[in-house]
């Protein structure tokens, strides 16, 4: 019995970046496209270096590669182009949605702009009206300066939808649950439109991520993230990215083009950092949602809050489709103090919830999205989209439950007055970077 | 401020708090060699980096909550740490080792610092009795690896602590296998926790790194003079990298235990495998006392073929788990430990222990399990 196939060669050959290698690994590639969703976190995009072997990509800190002669290159030639580092995070990311191909870019309002950019000029564009901030800003900027007209309506009502198509309608732009109100948009149904019209289905995933929802699978053409959110997790790095779905084929290498010429893609070192993000996504999927759901069933028993939007809660009015779409119910979720006098209050007190913008980390976020996060949207917008004063929005982070359960127990007492030492408690140096509290 | 015991949360937020110049969630990365004095001698706690860097700190001053010690110090490998370690002791002094220890500490025990005059002797410390007999008058420290690499006995942490306080022996426990989630040696009486930071600790088999945590500040201060008098620092790149592999340490040690009984009961079935060596096994000889002293069992198992060359052939077959050396990173890697991680120790050493050409040690990583009894499938079955 003599190993026939010694998988070890490839450390003896130096062979040019992006090069599959022959042996054993190869085969990984099929594997993993029937692979578990951990497994796919684990290994997608991780093709051994083939160069030594090395189990995680180098990072290419490069501008550029050179050549064999004018018309050979080894794969690359320029960091804007391509660069293996960042190939390896797009490949990631197009497995883990199951599409095509993707771009990776150094934020997730650059991945915006560059899907933004498949549209021509004059194109007509459907949006949610309670979209995130920098979404509306960005399109009320492409209105201007690309000569597109943009619909801000609810995309949940689909005779709506069908009314506001025009000739010209290219895009519907799905956000999914919406932020900050969880608001469910059903993409299958959108898709059916947007086919029938021949408009692109673009749906921005970043608030669920592929471990919780595929929206390829329900039809969508293109989906965008923030990978800045879960994907990432560590809220230590700035990206996004476009996938392009698994029958867009004539998308994927526009995508690539266009970061090319827009120069909007993500740099070798923080591709890397996504990558090795990518690596616990199915794991902190769970424990954030896991701790999302505890929160959300504490809150919506307490005396002092209002209103608990949360998908998993079955008193979510779109909780049937959640089950239907979603693999999981995620960890975002946001509520009202029945007092709004109590909200600085509320926030000062909150000790391992951090006031800060950004979603997804392993660290719990609290935020208010009437200043933060929806900060940029004027108040009659924020009005209509039903973004009030005293909306809280939450990231729950993967801490141990029974700690942030108890930091909104004390929290609340302390914005009911119910507790004088609440906020003196607060850990010193989150207090030193609270001293603007939002208003 | 507001504690925890819950390492959940400790792992988010120890060493977290320091940029209080921007409220920075993550940590700045202080990559700078020297720092600028106000006037001759007067700086604002930063000298020089070797001395001290604020990420180096902040990374220090989390692994120390996490080990429920006083003081951390973070080297550039897990052989750096104990290196560091083993210079607290003095020429002539004499150590009472584990007699199945990583192989970087064999080799560092018998090729480095015999040549210093530092002695050792090699036992199994699963046996407290022969830990005794091999104390001398000059014998100044017992170190103790556990579970064992690669055979994942169990020695009783306890026990050997109040042994040595009873001779006044210090206690060095290299807890890489474990992590301070699943076990705490200085809560069970040692003196000096060792890591290596590459392993669970990182977790991406992305940095190498090494860890060591005191019971006490007198002795934790010693460890730092070594480390600015030695050099074997941690760079701030890295440092800010094992931080950010903390933050899913909870998670990840709660997956690989998973998978790992998963995978050590189901090699039990597999006729192949002809024996599995796993703590949270009820047949594991030690099982009672894994069970007592700490609060998992951990992701690292080996077990035996029937030749030798059929533990080759698994390992040049398999597709998901990777033939790689070290462990504790998400993806699973596979090694045979008499060929790789313990060729530093002589054959027939190793044969007597038990770690022979046909034994394969195991890391199990946080992919989907299915897959990787999948792997190990089709990899036998091409046999």
């Amino acid at each position: 019995m003599t190993p026939s196939r010694p998988r070890r060669d490839y450390t003896l050959t130096t062979v040019a970046p992006g090069t599959p290698s022959a042996m054993g690994w190869a085969r990984r590639e099929e594997e993993l496209r029937n692979a578990g969703t951990g497994t796919g976190c684990v290994h997608a995009g991780a093709q051994p270096d083939p160069a030594y072997g090395a189990v995680t990509p180098p990072i290419y800190q490069t501008s550029t590669f050179a050549r064999l002669d004018v018309r050979t290159t080894a794969g690359f030639e320029y960091s804007r182009t391509g660069n293996p580092t960042r190939s390896c995070l797009e490949d990631a990311l197009a497995r883990l949605e199951g599409g095509c191909g993707a771009a990776c870019t150094s934020s997730g309002m650059s991945a915006a702009l560059l899907a933004l950019n498949l549209l021509e000029t004059g194109s007509h564009v459907l949006c949610p009206a309670d979209c995130y901030g920098g979404t509306f800003r960005t399109l009320e900027h492409a209105k201007r300066v690309f000569g597109f007209s943009v619909t801000y309506l609810d995309l949940s009502d689909l005779e709506a939808v069908k009314a506001a198509l025009r000739p010209e309608t290219r895009l519907i732009w799905a956000e999914t649950p919406s932020n900050p109100l969880l608001h469910l948009l059903d993409i299958a149904a959108l898709s059916e439109v947007a086919r029938s019209w021949g408009a692109l289905l673009l749906v921005d995933n970043s608030w669920l991520s592929p471990a919780f929802q595929r929206p390829f699978d329900w039809g969508a053409d293109l989906v965008l993230h923030s990978t800045s959110k879960y994907i990432n997790g560590h809220s230590d790095v700035i990206g996004g990215a476009v996938v392009a779905g698994p029958t867009r084929t004539d998308l994927a290498p526009r995508l690539a083009l266009l970061n090319k010429a827009l120069g909007t893609q993500q740099s070798p070192q923080d591709c890397f950092l996504v990558l090795r993000g990518l690596r616990t996504l199915h794991l902190r999927m769970q424990a954030h949602e896991a701790n999302a759901m505890a929160l959300a069933a504490f809150l919506a028993t307490h005396p002092e809050v209002r209103r608990v939007t949360y998908p998993g809660l079955p008193s979510h009015p779109q909780h049937a489709l959640a089950r239907r779409q979603q693999l999981g119910f995620g960890g975002m979720l946001s509520f009202e103090l029945k007092d709004p006098a109590g909200l600085d209050r509320f926030l000062r007190a909150l000790r391992w919830f951090t006031l800060a913008e950004s979603l997804g980390g392993v660290e719990s976020l609290s935020n208010h999205p009437a200043t933060m996060s929806h900060g940029s949207m004027p108040p009659e917008a924020r009005e209509k989209a039903g973004i009030g004063d005293g909306l809280i929005r939450l990231s729950a982070g993967i801490e141990d439950t029974e700690d942030l359960l108890e930091d909104l127990r004390q929290a609340l007492d302390a914005a009911s007055g119910a507790s004088e030492t609440g906020p003196s408690k607060a850990r010193p140096a989150q207090r030193s970077c609270r001293k603007e509290p939002a208003r | 401020m507001k504690t925890t015991q819950h390492t959940d949360t400790l792992v988010l937020h120890t060493g977290n708090e320091i940029d209080g110049q921007y409220g920075a969630l993550s940590i700045p990365i202080y990559q700078v060699s020297t720092f600028l004095q106000d006037s001759q001698g007067n700086t604002k706690g930063y000298e020089y980096s070797r001395a001290g860097n604020p990420t180096r700190d902040a990374l220090e001053k989390a692994f120390a909550v996490l080990e429920h010690g006083k003081r951390a110090s973070a080297f550039g490998s897990g052989l750096a740490a104990i290196s560091a370690v083993f210079m607290l002791w003095n020429s002539g002094d004499h150590m009472v080792v584990s007699n199945v220890v990583y192989g970087g500490t064999y080799r560092l025990l018998t090729k480095v610092l015999n040549r210093m005059g530092i002695g050792a002797t090699f036992v199994d410390t699963t046996d407290l009795k022969a830990v005794e007999a091999a104390i001398q008058p000059n014998t100044k420290a017992v170190f103790v690896e556990t579970p064992t690499n690669p055979l994942m006995e169990v020695a009783d942490l306890a026990a050997i602590a109040a042994l040595c306080k009873r001779k006044g022996l210090k206690m060095v426990v290299d807890n890489t296998f474990m992590s301070p989630y699943w076990q705490n040696p200085l809560q069970l009486g040692a003196d000096i926790v060792v890591h290596s930071g590459t392993k669970y600790l990182g977790g991406h088999s992305d940095i190498v790194a090494g860890l060591v945590v005191s019971a006490t500040e007198e002795l934790g201060e010693e460890v730092h003079f070594l480390q600015k008098a030695m050099g074997g620092i941690l760079g701030p790149q890295d440092s800010w990298l094992l931080m950010r592999g903390f933050k899913t340490l909870s998670v990840r040690m709660e997956k690989h235990e998973q998978n790992a009984r998963t995978l050590a009961q189901w090699l039990c079935t597999v006729p192949q495998i002809k024996k599995v060596h796993y703590p949270g096994l009820a047949s594991h000889p030690q099982h009672g006392i894994a069970k007592r002293q700490a609060r998992g069992f951990g992701g690292m198992i080996s077990f035996e073929l029937e030749t030798a060359a059929q533990a080759d052939h698994l390992l040049d077959r398999l597709e998901v788990i990777t033939l790689a050396i070290s462990l504790g990173g998400v993806e699973s890697l596979i090694c045979c430990p008499a060929k790789s991680t313990h060729a530093s120790v002589p054959k027939d050493v190793l044969e007597k222990l038990g770690v022979t050409d046909r034994l394969v040690r195991l890391s199990v990583g946080i992919e989907n399990v299915e897959d990787l009894k999948a792997d190990i499938l089709q990899a036998l079955r091409s046999a």
